[in-house]
């Protein structure tokens, strides 16, 4: 199998910004993959695909979207790439249909043809009803699957979707779910960036974690939960300073006081909460609440930051 | 995989997205833009003459004016007002700057639109004004090549400083736009008399040469009113070039920065 994607030491800094929005990043993506980035914002998951679709100039290294270079190669770059914008940006002086139809022209692709492959994706999208509205009538779910069908239009090998899921309510959510899958399926390349860890873990094959424009993980979804340090993430909230709070109790394979608030890694699970209240009660303090858990993603992310994606 | 694509053809694919677009919203783009000037000449060039206070001669000097600036101030506003909301907060263009092509092209495909829109506009107001007027003495169509040139130079210049601006300005500096740029470069653009008419008031007949207006109105009156006194042929064309390639440099540069970061 052929890569789709090849990012060598990408680096991106924004004007005179003190800090580099990415650092040095190499990936690979191979042909065929759902491939996600995780991070919060701020990550360098936005600039890592505006870089891959042309729209942000890397200071430095390169980056090969299916076969071409984006600094020399835009156009044939943009020939072979679809992207689903964070936003939706439909071009509201056309209707719905005509959205992919003038999309379709942009890629050199006949009338006829385009026409067809719009009414296509529509009915496949769920919105063929909607056809000759104006975008604006369209809800905010809708307006997501006709950029998804726009990016589809002039059938690119690779697409890409910057936080697809933002802002939808979970019917929408799963629904464009179950699109992304079927896409996958027929063999598409899919990059996508998410903040949202259930979304990564259910639709992605491999998954990145990015933080400060770094690459902290790379793995599988599987293989990373099982990289999440401990059994158990225990928090607990105190009335008071939690780092004066001793938790040397056994069983605990790390620990962090931010605020009011103890974070511990157990490898008892939630056995270690009694011992952790008389820690916190010998220093004065009382628990305000409790929080567990399991091992997953999130785990690993906060592991990894020392912060919650979301 | 489709095969990759001509840039002609992506080009004119994106031309016929604005044409379709403005073809829709043509009424309302031709009150937006003629509105102003069909007004003046209603005041002006009908109702003042008929009342004694302006010489009825006076249509002679402001025709080419009006039709300057019908022409200006529609390119102008047809690439700035689109660009101000496209890059400041609908992100439309988007999917035009993912099309197969060289990012400047699509600038470019802005500026053929606006001089096209600046067209329609002035070949609308021309028989507008003059059914208002009357008959108005000394106007010719004599010198259609010299018209069609001074359209087009005036029309491309006039886009493309549209698009200087609507990339460089951010949007709540709009109406700041117009009031600080675009009304004293109408007042003092030589549309409503004539250049050689402020030899009486020396330094003011310096000033306003930087007014990229001038031109566009002493052009049209060396090609629409040929025995009312305007400029030379050879400073106007010279003066129109020039602010065509100043202002399609600076619009270039200025999209070029919004479109890639």
């Amino acid at each position: 199998m052929s890569d789709a994607v090849i990012i060598r030491s990408l680096r991106k800094v924004y004007g005179t910004a003190p800090v580099a929005a990415l650092e040095a990043l190499d990936l690979t993506v191979a042909e065929g993959e759902f491939f996600g980035m995780l991070g919060p914002n701020g990550a360098g998951k936005t600039t890592t695909i505006g870089i891959l679709t042309t729209r942000v100039r890397a200071t430095a290294g390169d980056a090969l979207v299916a076969g071409a270079s984006v600094s020399r190669e835009p156009s044939s770059v943009c020939h072979r790439i679809g992207v689903v914008p964070q936003r939706p940006n439909p071009d509201r002086g056309l209707s719905v249909i005509e959205n992919l139809i003038f999309h379709a022209a942009y890629f050199g692709v006949a009338r006829a043809e385009a026409t067809r492959r719009s009414q296509q994706l529509l009915e496949r999208l769920g919105i063929a009803e909607k056809k000759d509205a104006k975008v604006d009538q369209l809800s905010g779910g809708q307006q997501q699957r006709l950029m998804i069908a726009r990016a589809l239009t002039h059938d690119p090998g690779v697409l890409f979707l910057d936080e697809p899921t933002v802002g939808l309510d979970p019917q929408a959510r799963h629904a464009l779910w179950d699109i992304l899958r079927e896409l996958h399926r027929q063999g598409r390349t899919i990059i996508m960036t998410t903040h949202y860890m259930e979304e990564a873990d259910q639709l992605c094959d491999r998954l990145a974690i990015l933080d400060h424009g770094k690459l902290l993980a790379l793995d599988t979804p599987v293989n990373l939960k099982a990289k999440a340090p401990g059994d158990t993430l225990v928090e607990v909230s105190f009335d008071g300073d939690a780092s004066k709070v001793k938790a040397d109790i056994d069983g605990i394979s790390k620990s962090e006081a931010r605020g009011n608030l103890l974070r511990v890694f157990s490898r008892r699970g939630g056995e270690i909460i009694p011992a952790l209240i008389a820690a916190g009660e010998a220093q004065g303090l009382t628990v305000t609440d409790i929080h567990i858990s399991r091992p997953s993603l999130e785990t690993l992310f906060i592991s990894l930051t020392g912060r919650k994606l979301t | 995989m489709t095969a990759t694509v001509s840039p002609a053809r992506v080009f004119s694919a994106i031309l016929l997205r604005d044409v379709t677009v403005a073809r829709r919203e043509l009424p309302y783009f031709l009150i937006r833009t003629t509105l102003q000037p069909i007004l003046f000449v209603i005041v002006f060039g009908f109702l003042m003459p008929r009342m004694g206070l302006i010489p009825r001669n006076f249509t002679t000097m402001m025709i080419p004016g009006i039709v300057a600036l019908s022409l200006a101030l529609s390119a102008f506003q047809s690439v700035a007002l689109p660009m101000v909301a496209d890059f400041g907060f609908t992100k439309e263009i988007e999917d035009r700057l993912l099309a197969p092509i060289p990012t400047p092209l699509v600038a470019i495909e802005k500026i053929v639109a606006g001089l096209l829109q600046g067209m329609v506009a002035a070949i609308f107001v021309l028989p507008v004004a003059r059914l208002i007027m009357g008959p108005i003495p000394g106007l010719t169509f004599g010198n259609l090549p010299l018209l069609l040139l001074v359209t087009l130079l005036s029309g491309a210049a006039f886009s493309a400083m549209g698009l200087f601006l609507g990339t460089a300005i951010a949007p709540q500096q709009i109406g700041l736009m117009f009031s600080v740029i675009l009304a004293p470069m109408i007042m003092f653009g030589c549309t409503y008399y004539p250049w050689a008419g402020l030899r009486r008031v020396p330094a003011m007949q310096y000033v306003v040469l930087v007014d990229p207006l001038v031109y566009v109105s002493e052009g049209m009156r060396s090609a629409l009113t040929p025995s009312v006194p305007h400029m030379s042929l050879l400073v106007i064309f010279a003066a129109l070039v020039a602010i065509c390639a100043v202002f399609i440099w600076l619009g270039l540069r200025s999209f070029r920065r919004r479109a890639i970061t």
